[in-house]
Formats: C-alpha cells, structure tokens, sequence
C-alpha cells in the first residue's frame, strides 16, 4: 500500500464519519461544524484526484461562504432542539435499510465495472496536447481556457443565476420596522415655504336665521299638558 | 495498489446513501435537511471529479463548477426562506408548514 492509497483511505473515512455526525448531531452548530469538517476532506480527496482549482473553490466557496451563512443562521435562530428530535429515531430502520440498500447497488456496479486504475489518462492527454512533461500541466489554466472558451455562455448563465439568489435572498428577507421612526433625508431637502403652512380659508360664522316665533310655541305646549293632567 | 475508479465511485455511493438516510431521520429539522442536501451535491461532485480524472476529460470538472455555482445560490435562497420561516412561525418544524392546506 503506498502514500497515495493510505491518504485516500485516511480522507474518506474522516469523510464518512463526519457525514455521519452531520446527520446525526443533536445540536445544529455542532452538525455545520462537522459539514465543514466533511468538506475540507472531499478537498483533500480532490487534490489526490489532481483537481486543484476545485479543491481551493471548494474550501473557498463552501467553507468560506456557504458554511458561514449557515453558521449565522443556525446561530440567529433560537431553536428548540427537543421539539425537533422527537421521533428521530423512530425511521431509522427504514432509513437505515434504504441507505444500505442504495450504498450496496451502487458499490456492488461500481466496483465490478469501474476498475479502471494504474496512471490515469488525464495528465497524458493534458501532456499531449500542450506538449508539456506530465508533471508539468496546470489544472487551472486548462480550467480557464475551456472555460471562457466553449463554456463562455454558460458561464454568464451562471453569474446570472448568483445575481437572481442573491436579489431574492435580499429580498426575501428584507422587512420594514413598523417603530422606525425614519425620515425621508429627500423629502426634507425637496421641500418648499410654501409646503410648510398651509393656508385654509374657514368661514366666518353664519348669521343667525330669522328669529322664530319661540314664545308663542312654548304656551301652546303647556296648555297641551295642562289639558291631558286634566 | 492504487485507488482505482471504483474506489472514488463507491466513496460517493456511501456519501450519498447517508445523505438519505440523514433525510429520513431529520425529516423535522429544516437546517439538518438544506445540509444533508449539501452532502448529496458533494457526492454528486465526487463522482463527477473522479470520472474526470480517470478518463482524462476536463469537461467533468466544468460541470462540477457550476454544479457549485447552482448550489451556493439554492443554499443562499434556502436558507433566506428558512429565516423568513423562522419569523412567521418562530419554529423550524417541517411539520408545521401546511398552511397552504386547505
């Protein structure tokens, strides 16, 4: 067993096992922690794979950004841990018995149909068409030339799609305070004298209308009690 | 000996039939759920890197970087909603999202 081997082997079990407590860590924070742990691990596998670039924007992208703003958001939220672990272990025999089927399928066509080994043909053709020594190809600069070359719209695609998340993640979750009391630096500048006060005609008080006959009205009622105590 | 193709390939089998079972036994936590979903697009990418690899075609490793592209921007929405969530019902419960039932 050689240097290789062994360090793919010490790489993909820290891999599983950190998989495995990402799925089955009680509290939140630990199971980012740990899904940060699994992605430093596939990064190494990579660069055994000999793709460096993807391993760096791995450990960049991922680790630097993505597990972050879990990290913030697994932090922000106050969650009640008990609620959410009632029943947790109520699936897991057929959890377990899926996984398990889906792992040995997959195992049993890979190994027996992918045995492909030995020195891979990657570097070869890499060597042969810069005309380069083996050992001497840069991962990222072929990266590069195909990509702005063949995957040129593609590429603008994909920097359309980061835009589009990133106007709706703003915007999702952008609110308005309903105790702010902000005011409008704009309004206040734009403002004119005559905005100020505003100026309101009212009416002066009408005149009293004809006098009405009142006293004459009173006595006719009187006498209408007089009669019915009567 | 050498780690062959199958290696690599089995490696993100096992990750990906874990990521599964992550889902089944955190079917009420929405966090450990976007994560276990992370963990299945990374075994996707095992594959695609390894492939890439062995059979000496560099297009494997384009894809897995806009697989990436596509991911951190459904994480970033996700979890946007995830807050929003949060907010409206001060619970991350799956089982409490039938408000659209009738």
């Amino acid at each position: 067993m050689d240097v290789k081997s062994a360090l793919f082997y010490v790489f993909s079990a820290l891999l599983l096992f950190a998989a495995f407590r990402v799925i089955t860590a009680r509290n939140p924070v630990y199971a980012v922690l740990y899904l940060v742990l699994a992605f430093f691990q596939a990064a190494a596998i990579w660069v055994l794979l000999k793709a460096e670039f993807l391993a760096i924007s791995l450990v960049l992208v991922y680790v630097g950004a993505v597990m972050v703003l879990f990290l913030f958001v697994v932090m922000m939220l106050d969650i009640n841990i008990d609620s959410i672990r009632q029943g947790f272990w109520k699936h897991f025999p057929l959890a377990a018995g899926i996984g398990a089927l889906i792992a040995l399928e997959m195992a049993t066509v890979l190994m027996g149909g992918f045995r492909l080994s030995e020195e891979p043909k990657a570097v070869q053709k890499m060597g042969e068409l810069t005309g380069l020594a083996a050992g001497q190809v840069s991962n990222t600069k072929e990266l590069g030339k195909l990509l702005y070359s063949a995957y040129l719209y593609p590429l603008q695609i994909a920097a359309i799609i980061l835009l589009v998340a990133v106007i709706a993640a703003i915007a999702l979750t952008l609110r308005a305070r309903k105790d702010s009391k902000h005011v409008s630096a704009g309004d206040q500048v734009r403002i004119k004298a005559r905005d100020r006060m505003d100026i309101i005609k009212v009416i002066a008080t009408k005149k009293a209308a004809a006098p009405v006959d009142v006293t004459g009205a009173i006595s006719t009622i009187v006498e209408n009690i007089a009669e019915k105590k009567a | 000996m050498i780690p062959s193709l199958g290696h690599f390939l089995s490696l993100g089998a096992i990750l990906f039939a874990l990521s599964v079972i992550g889902i089944f036994l955190n079917r009420k936590n929405l966090i450990v759920l976007l994560m276990a979903i992370e963990l299945m697009l990374l075994a996707v990418n095992m594959n695609f890197v390894a492939f890439s690899h062995f059979l000496g075609d560099l297009n494997g490793q384009i894809f897995v970087f806009f697989i990436l592209t596509v991911a951190a921007a459904e994480s970033a929405i996700g979890l946007a909603i995830l807050v929003l969530l949060f907010r409206n019902k001060s619970s991350i419960n799956v089982e409490e999202l039938n408000t659209l039932k009738g």
